[in-house]
């Protein structure tokens, strides 16, 4: 593709014995906004020091913009990093920070001022430039940081979860700004977070991690309602998970079935047959409760806790064999079911996901 | 209540130090001072105060002395960084299993004497000693190099005696500095050596300066190690030998003690003022 910015290629790294990137491959596009979204240990940190060039891959290729950097020493890769701990230097000024990018690369003073202001004014530290980084409080260390990876206008800037030290609030506006910038600068971003909310809140494509390989790459609408893995079913969102058997298919409809009933599910996406197992999963808000029995379902389950969850409530079921489900309903708590009466489940969108016309 | 308990325990653990600074640390110090303020031998409390002493070092040659024991001082101090820095830095740096190793390299010689030590380097640099061997038997050199006697083996004495003091804060410095600033600056476009320099010296400075007070200040004082090595050097402290054991005139040598005690304290104030740290912390 001509407009692929960075491409990993079949990268593998090992520290000792242990196996941490699995032959991962990716593809970003210019102007993206791409976020590594898995749990601690996953291989995400390690996948942007290799981007970065803080680390080497064992095996495999990185290109950027169509050259081959995978020997290239960091300082030579028009690519910069947002630390996890901001890693200012404490021993120069904010304004100094920022200008230091610049100044390695022997851009004039006046110039380098002057791009130091622009890139303050940005991120709307302006009055703190002769300040130092100890003065700072967490958010706006975090600011500073990002004006000084920007500052030497890096095709592509990666940010190693940047706002998992800020408490919600903070957290919430700066997803919001630094999804701004980005759309402003039009600059490539390569984002990292355990935080599956800010991943669908701030990218254009998810790249779900696990024990060093992608279990699926797509948007956030893709990764949630389309969920190709068990894995990613269930770190994004909350759901549940049914095994069954497919029935039969009856056009873009399969019939599947299981000890606790049977249920259709769209098998427009997926090419199911007769008689083969596979998971559907369905999430929690889509998962509907009714006191009589629904025309295409017979999923009969005994409601076990009622609870309220700020603007919904959530309604917990146990199915005949012990199948755990909950359904989130935007309802009163008045009006919801009551534990031991009977609910009949349905939906109208469910994923199905594992099964032989699946890959992993 | 427990607070006043809590205090006077403290002053009671404390009291056999304080007693021991009193006795063999202040004691001393305060009568070397009483002496050199007065005339014909120790002091007594009927002697009449003076400064004839002090104004007997305001001579020439005494400057010079003064300033020879300086110049060996800085050159010591300046080889202690050259060679003691890196160390220090390899020994944060490296593989966790070597650093054991390393450590003790730098600690053992605290064990033995540094008088033994240092005739022995006299031994390996002696004309027939087993370094002009050793070169000689390579056909690096015709005729034996004459090591004792020069500068330089001065210079090899002091910096071996006292680079310990220069490796260890470098090498605590280096260990407690954050790498991944390091990090952030090879990412954003400085070389190794632009980082280095950049970040890693001016972060490990307060450990260079406390590595530099405590080779500076021993080294002006040491004399013993000049005369073993040979050459004649006059420095300060066979200047005070000669006038305390030689002339006999402990006054003057009093007083010349006294100015090399505040010079001492003058260069620990001067780096405490800077910021450093209190050195009992090393």
């Amino acid at each position: 593709m001509e407009d692929t910015l960075l491409s990993l290629q079949h990268i593998t790294k090992n520290f000792g014995e242990n196996s941490i990137l699995n032959d991962i491959s990716l593809d970003v596009r210019r102007g993206e906004f791409v976020t590594l979204l898995g749990a601690s240990g996953c291989g995400k940190t390690t996948t942007l020091r290799i981007i970065s060039g803080l680390e080497s891959p064992d095996s495999g290729r990185v290109l950027l913009g169509g050259l081959d950097v995978t020997a290239l020493p960091p300082e030579k890769r028009p690519v910069n990093t947002v630390f996890q701990s901001y890693a200012l230097f404490p021993h120069m000024t904010v304004a100094k920070n920022v200008a230091y990018g610049l100044r390695v690369r022997r851009m004039n003073k006046r110039d380098a001022a002057a791009r130091v202001t622009e890139m303050l004014d940005l991120v709307q530290m302006t009055d703190y430039a002769k300040r130092m980084p100890a003065q700072l409080s967490g958010g706006q260390r975090q600011r500073i940081a990002i004006a000084r990876a920007l500052a030497p206008q890096p095709q592509l800037l990666l940010l190693d979860e940047p706002l998992g030290a800020l408490d919600l609030q903070l957290r919430r506006q700066m997803q919001v700004e630094l999804k701004r910038l980005q759309k402003k600068l039009g600059i490539t971003f390569i984002y990292i977070t355990h935080d599956q909310e800010e991943a669908v809140n701030m990218s254009d494509r998810i790249a779900v991690m696990h024990n060093g390989h992608f279990e699926q790459l797509g948007t956030p609408e893709e990764i949630y309602d389309q969920p190709k893995t068990r894995y990613v079913a269930q770190f994004i969102g909350t759901s549940t998970i049914f095994e069954a058997s497919v029935a039969r298919v009856d056009g873009s409809r399969a019939i599947l079935k299981n000890e606790n009933g049977r249920f259709s599910a769209d098998a427009s996406q997926a090419k199911l047959t007769p008689g083969e197992q596979c998971e559907l999963c369905v999430r929690t808000e889509r998962l509907r409760l009714s006191r009589t029995p629904v025309d295409g379902f017979d999923l009969p389950a005994c409601v076990t806790e009622v609870r309220y969850a700020g603007g919904s409530v959530l309604t917990y079921v146990k199915l005949h064999d012990g199948t755990e489900a909950v359904s989130a309903g935007e309802m009163r708590m008045a009006d919801a079911m009551q534990p031991g009466e009977t609910a009949y489940l349905h939906w109208e969108q469910a994923a199905v996901i594992g099964g032989a016309s699946h890959g992993a | 209540m427990a607070r006043n308990a809590e205090k006077s325990r403290r002053a009671l653990l404390a009291a056999p130090m304080a007693v021991f600074a009193v006795l063999l640390v202040a004691l001393p110090l305060i009568y070397v001072l009483a002496t050199s303020f007065v005339q014909n031998g120790n002091f007594s409390l009927h002697a009449v105060f003076t400064l004839d002493n002090y104004r007997a070092l305001l001579r020439a040659d005494y400057l010079l002395v003064f300033l020879e024991s300086i110049k060996l001082a800085f050159w010591t101090t300046v080889l202690s960084f050259v060679i003691g820095y890196p160390f220090g830095y390899l020994m944060a740096r490296v593989n966790r299993k070597w650093k054991p190793f390393l450590m003790m390299l730098v600690i053992i010689p605290f064990w033995t004497s540094a008088l033994v030590r240092i005739y022995g380097w006299k031994i390996l640099l002696q004309a027939n000693g087993p370094i002009n061997g050793v070169l000689r038997a390579l056909g690096l050199i015709d005729k034996n190099i004459r090591f004792l006697g020069s500068y330089g083996s001065v210079l090899l004495a002091m910096v071996y005696c006292l680079i310990s003091f220069m490796i260890l804060p470098c090498h605590n410095a280096v260990d407690k500095m954050d790498f991944t600033l390091v990090e952030a600056a090879r990412d954003l476009g400085a070389g190794p050596c632009r980082a280095f320099l950049t970040v890693t010296l001016p972060q490990t400075l307060p450990g260079i300066l406390a590595g530099c007070v405590l080779v500076f200040v021993p080294s002006v004082g040491l004399f013993y190690l000049s005369d073993i090595m040979g050459g004649g050097l006059v420095l300060v402290g066979n200047l005070i030998r000669d006038q305390l054991l030689k002339v006999r005139d402990w006054n003057v040598g009093s007083a010349m003690s006294v100015v090399l005690i505040v010079l001492s304290a003058g260069v620990y104030l001067l780096y405490r003022k800077s910021g450093g740290d209190d050195l009992g912390v090393m």
